[in-house]
């Protein structure tokens, strides 16, 4: 029992010590987003992998999501009769929650795995410190880039996703529910307004700022050896998972 | 203690004027005055109870070449490392220029590293990016030169370590040897006042190891570098010492001319010397020999 309760005191010690830090590497990083014109060359190419080459899986998720949600919700809609609301719920749901949701889950699997062990791999190389010994400060260097091109990509993507997630719960209205495309966008366009959207895209920079910032800290605090960059990727994808969605909660909650 | 009286003036003066120039320059103007003396106090450290260095003193002076010696696994590494402010003591006091850099933030040190550079023991060159790249990085990222300038400077540096025109290799293809005069180069790319060298010479051919210390002991004849070696290659470590320290036990047990050195009656700094002159006619040294 006392071994337990030491365990867990530990856990939760190590816990906020680690929210300690990533909130200082977070302060950081935007202080040294004042030089973003400078280091452009760096944050195109990271922008162009974080968001361009996710198109394809992102898209995929997207649209089974967006056929599987109008299905289930078709089939209890369809018994009282209002299958025709179909566009509003899908839209709506897909805007709001599924869209921000999923693309930071996918992305933190995708991307944040993929910061740590970058940046990982270098910190046991002694690359970091190089960097250091050349003036070079990592934050700025490889956290800062890798923090905007994950803010402003993640809502893209979002907005990618949502309307290829609608389209495809439009397939599935119109194919299993005789619900045309003009009734399905109406309802659509009905409940769907800017600020839905808005704080969708929000949110989704926000799991931007989560992934890359964990990513980043993850990789940066790796010592040892190879074996260590396996753990401390794991170890940032799931703590980038607990993070959104204790996150998405309280944002849903103080500003629905 | 005369000594220590000098450096306790001179930093008093250059805290004054760092005073009266605030900000960068005041970096700027220390870094001219070229009179970088390092002084190391009581410094301790520790890796979870594997306690690395001791009490560890040590006075560097500028203009000169101090050689560290030492068994692997003495604390060489982690001792140059606290010098770069890579990682912070337990204890102790690190003073350049008279100030204590184990007080300062990341932000005070990169200022401060403008001045210092390191060639460090396994190159450690940035994997993504070609040669010729990381020779200029730093050079690069301080923004002060032209694309132009810094290609002139990468091909004039990488031809000082023999590697002319290798320039768009990446460092994977390249042997360990080479990978360790890119760190070289791109360390001399910065222009510093105080070079750091861990194990410059381990690893390269007899030839080649000779190229190296030509250039370590022509670095301070013509720019008056200060130079911190170290080293388990003995004819590298007499060639091109000023001072030899001998490192064991996290504790500089040893200091002195490469004459009294070698002359020492230590039976630890002996052991060293000869099992390592032994060693040295049979093969290359490399980093993985050493004592206890
Ligand atoms: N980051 C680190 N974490 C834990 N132990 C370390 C670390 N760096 C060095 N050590 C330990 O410190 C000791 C001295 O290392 P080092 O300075 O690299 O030796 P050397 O004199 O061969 O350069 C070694 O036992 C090494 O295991
Ligand atoms: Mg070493």
């Amino acid at each position: 029992m006392r071994t337990i309760l030491i365990y867990l005191g530990h856990r939760l010690l190590t816990f906020s010590e680690n929210i300690g830090q990533m909130l200082r590497l977070l302060v950081e990083t935007i202080y040294w987003c004042k030089q973003t014109f400078r280091n452009l060359d760096k944050i195109f190419p990271l922008m162009r992998r974080i968001g361009a080459d996710s198109l394809p899986i992102a898209s995929f998720t997207a649209i089974f999501i967006g056929m599987v949600l109008a299905l289930q919700t078709g089939y209890t809609l369809e018994k009282f009769g209002m299958e025709a609301s179909l566009g509003s719920i899908v839209s709506v749901a897909m805007c709001r929650e599924l869209g921000p949701v999923l693309t930071g889950l996918l992305l933190a699997g995708r991307i944040g795995a993929g910061i740590t062990a970058e940046i990982g791999t270098m910190s046991v190389s002694e690359e970091v410190d190089a960097l250091k010994s050349l003036g070079i400060n990592p934050v700025r260097y490889l956290s800062m880039p890798r923090f905007l091109a994950c803010v402003f990509m993640l809502p893209v993507l979002v907005i990618y996703a949502d309307v290829v997630g609608i389209f495809g719960g439009g397939v599935v209205s119109s194919t299993y529910f005789d619900v045309s495309f003009s009734i399905y966008f109406d309802k659509m366009a009905e409940s769907l307004d800017f600020m839905e959207i808005f704080k969708g895209l929000v949110k989704s920079s926000m799991f931007g700022a989560i992934i890359s910032i964990v990513g980043c800290h993850h990789g940066l605090k790796t010592t040892g050896g190879p074996g260590e960059v396996g753990t401390a990727t794991t170890n940032s994808v799931v703590f980038s998972f607990v993070t959104i969605y204790i996150f998405d909660y309280f944002f849903t909650r103080l500003w629905l | 203690m005369n000594g220590r009286q000098r450096t306790l003036c001179l930093s008093g003066s250059n805290d004054n004027k760092h005073r009266c120039l605030p900000g960068i320059f005041g970096f700027v103007y220390m870094n001219k005055s070229n009179n970088v003396e390092i002084e190391i106090l009581n410094l301790n450290k520790s890796f979870r109870d594997n306690h690395i260095l001791k009490n560890l003193n040590l006075k560097i002076p500028s203009g000169k070449t101090t050689v560290i010696m030492g068994g692997s696994g003495a604390g060489k590494t982690v001792l140059l490392k606290h010098i770069m402010g890579l990682l912070k003591p337990d204890s102790g006091k690190i003073l350049i220029k008279g100030e204590d850099i184990t007080a300062k933030t990341e932000r005070e040190l990169d200022k401060l590293r403008s001045s210092f550079a390191m060639v460090f023991q396994f190159a450690a060159l940035l994997n993504s990016l070609t040669v010729g790249q990381n020779v200029g990085l730093g050079l690069k990222e301080r923004g002060e030169l032209t694309q132009k300038e810094i290609n002139k400077i990468v091909d004039e540096k990488l031809r000082l370590v023999g590697l002319d025109g290798k320039q768009h290799v990446m460092p994977g293809e390249l042997s360990g040897g080479m990978k360790k005069r890119v760190g070289v180069a791109r360390a001399l790319a910065m222009n510093p006042e105080v070079i750091l060298y861990d194990e410059p010479t381990a690893g390269l051919d007899p030839f080649m190891a000779g190229n190296v210390d030509e250039l370590i002991l022509d670095l301070k004849n013509r720019l008056k570098m200060t130079s911190i070696v170290v080293t388990h290659d003995m004819n590298s470590a007499f060639y091109v010492g000023d001072r030899i320290c001998m490192l064991h036990e996290g504790r500089v047990i040893e200091e002195g001319t490469p004459e009294e050195i070698q002359n020492s009656t230590n039976h630890i700094t002996r052991q060293f010397i000869t099992r390592h002159s032994v060693q040295n006619t049979a093969r290359v040294s490399d980093s993985g020999s050493g004592g206890k």
